[in-house]
């Protein structure tokens, strides 16, 4: 099987974030692997490993697709380090500011031209926090849309099936290869990067390709920010210790903020 | 006038509260049109419940292809009647199943989409907060109709009751929409308190309560308030996974959120930071939670709740 992830370089949640003409500042801040797109690399391994592995020549292999800046290297090394066999990173300065439809026109190019079975995707990107990346890949390749899986089962032969787990509550759905699919982070745990398979993912391939490579025109982002605010932080609460009376002190609050 | 399209948002065979959150942000841009996607049969009896609101239209789409395909079919559906209808706006309610539909849907439409909006405004500028709640955002789609999914309680619904016309359409539903087959369904096991997004109080626990919900329970009954959790207490098994409040779980924005034994890592503060007031019941003055408290009790939560609760009995009574 030929199976691709998708993951993505985002600020560190922990980090300060802060705008910039309208759009995130991705340069003065922490990077990291998104957390969320572990457990889709984690999956994907372990679908091929269920099924005579990664290993170079065997029966499966395990690409890791990002779109991002030239520093979201580190984030898919990481995705190598873990066990993943190659890597294509979509850097181009005309794809800064892409909206989640730009990304997911040249996600679902890329995805398309490299005749995957199945490609993974995390449930959400922890600084958009948008969730619509795989269904508008789904959609645009018109592939199978297996979406926010708690688990994967994949038949070799051309099947997956998923169980399905949303507020909506949960369903059992399948379908033919290709298909596209999202992983709740319910699913697995991600396995820490060996020192072997560090080493290893120094020696792997991430092939760099712009636009003109991929075969695709960028596409201004259809939404704009027309302005953001900081919001006033919180002000500083009241803390009290409960010496038998925290109870009473929680009750008289409510009641003086007529919340009861 | 222009016309906006609302896709109606059902919690069981009722119209939620979210429905009515979306026709009251739509009737800003125009005349509202509530459609409703419903299995062969079934649509009339739903549209019925969409009652509240400024809802001037109920447009009824019955398919079988809705419950065998899911996302897909629905976003089909509803891509289709938007490029007959030219709407000026569509808001759907921000969950999974909505994001999805309206990802799809700004895909089959080449339209712009803004998530998580919490609020809209007549000219269909969105307000979004973003970085956990610290900057507000105003942003508008400037391609194709705006595709807008709106946070639910988020916005005051105008409740008065609705008598909408209702009319019937079809839709067509693509085979690429029909890829993804669902075997079976399970939805989410109602209790009798109120739904957790829709809730003006939720009162959530965490590791903190070691498997021991009661006290939680009894002070969010005191309040008639809804019970969330932290992942610590969904991953082990003390409260069921649709109550898990953060990140990978719900976002909520009540009146009121009281965080009991729960010590307010970025993955739960996520899901929970915008909203109104904060109460904090932990007995480690270390805990990250208490940076974003409004008011906090260091204390034991077995001792604090059930005196609150008692308290909150008495002022009742
Ligand atoms: C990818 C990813 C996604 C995640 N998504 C979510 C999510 O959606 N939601 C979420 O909540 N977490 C999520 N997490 C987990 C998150 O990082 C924390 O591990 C989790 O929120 C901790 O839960 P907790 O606060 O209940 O437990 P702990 O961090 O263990 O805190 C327990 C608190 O209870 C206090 N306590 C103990 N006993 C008592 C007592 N008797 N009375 C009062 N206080 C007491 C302690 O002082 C402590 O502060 C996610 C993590 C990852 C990696
Ligand atoms: N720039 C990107 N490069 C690769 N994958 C991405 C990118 N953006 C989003 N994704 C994938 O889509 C998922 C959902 O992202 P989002 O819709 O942005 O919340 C992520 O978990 C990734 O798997």
């Amino acid at each position: 099987m030929k199976i691709a992830v998708c993951v993505k370089q985002v600020p560190d949640s922990w980090a300060e974030k802060k705008m910039v003409n309208g759009l995130l500042d991705r340069v003065n801040v922490d990077a990291v692997l998104n957390d969320l797109d572990e457990y889709a690399v984690e999956e994907a391994l372990r679908i091929a490993e269920a099924h005579g592995g990664n290993e170079e020549g065997g029966a499966n292999t395990v690409t890791v697709i990002s779109m991002g800046p030239e520093r979201a290297t580190e984030a898919v090394r990481k995705a190598l380090s873990m066990g993943a066999n190659d890597a294509i990173l979509i850097t181009d300065t005309a794809l800064a500011g892409a909206d989640a439809l730009a990304t997911s026109a040249v996600l679902a190019k890329v995805i398309g031209d490299g005749g995957y079975d199945i490609v993974i995707c995390g449930t959400e990107s922890t600084d958009a926090r948008m969730s619509v990346v795989p269904a508008m890949i789904s959609a645009r390749l018109g592939w199978g849309q297996l979406t926010f899986a708690s688990k994967v089962t994949v038949d070799p032969a051309g099947k997956v099936s998923i169980t399905r787990v949303t507020e909506a509550g949960v369903d059992e759905i399948s379908a033919a290869f290709p298909c596209v699919i999202s992983v709740v982070e319910k699913i697995n745990e991600p396995r820490y990067p060996s020192f072997k398979g560090i080493m290893a993912a120094k020696k792997k391939t991430i092939e760099q390709r712009d636009l003109a490579t991929v075969g695709i025109s960028s596409q201004s982002a259809w939404s704009q920010v027309n302005d953001a605010t900081p919001r006033p932080p919180r002000a500083a609460g009241v803390k009290v210790t409960d010496e038998g009376n925290g109870g009473q002190a929680l009750v008289n609050f409510l009641a003086e903020k007529k919340l009861i | 006038m222009s016309n906006v399209f609302i896709l109606a948002d059902f919690s069981g065979d009722k119209a939620s509260k979210i429905t009515a959150e979306l026709a009251t942000a739509g009737a800003r841009i125009g005349a509202v049109t509530a459609v409703v996607f419903a299995d062969a049969g079934k649509g009339a009896a739903l549209a019925a419940t969409v009652n509240q609101g400024p809802i001037t239209n109920v447009l009824i789409v019955e398919s079988d292809d809705f419950a065998k395909h899911g996302v897909p079919a629905v976003a089909d559906a509803l891509a289709n009647l938007i490029k007959s209808k030219t709407p000026a706006a569509v808001l759907i309610a921000s969950h999974a199943f909505g994001k999805e539909v309206a990802a799809r849907v700004a895909v089959l439409t080449e339209s712009g989409i803004i998530t998580d909006a919490v609020d809209v405004s007549a000219d269909a500028t969105a307000t979004q907060l973003v970085f956990g709640g610290s900057t507000t955002v105003h942003s508008k789609v400037s391609h194709g109709t705006p595709i807008i999914t709106v946070r639910p309680n988020s916005i005051e619904a105008d409740l008065t009751s609705a008598t909408p016309a209702i009319d019937n359409a079809s839709a067509e539903i693509g085979d690429a929409a029909k890829l993804s087959a669902i075997s079976s369904s399970q939805p989410p096991v109602k209790g009798g308190r109120p739904e957790l997004t829709e809730a003006n109080i939720v009162v959530s626990g965490g590791r903190g309560t070691n498997g021991d919900f009661a006290a939680v329970e009894n002070f969010a009954d005191s309040l008639g308030a809804a019970v969330g959790a932290s992942r610590a207490a969904t991953d082990a098994g003390w409260y069921p996974h649709s109550h898990q409040v953060g990140q990978t779980g719900k976002t909520v924005s009540p009146q009121l959120y009281v965080a009991c034994g729960i010590s307010g890592a970025i993955q739960h503060r996520a899901g929970m930071q915008t909203s109104k007031s904060i109460i904090v019941v932990n007995k480690d003055p270390e805990a990250p939670i208490f940076d974003i408290a409004d008011f906090g009790v260091i204390g034991d939560l077995f001792n604090v709740l059930p005196q609150a609760t008692a308290g909150i009995s008495a002022k009742k009574s």
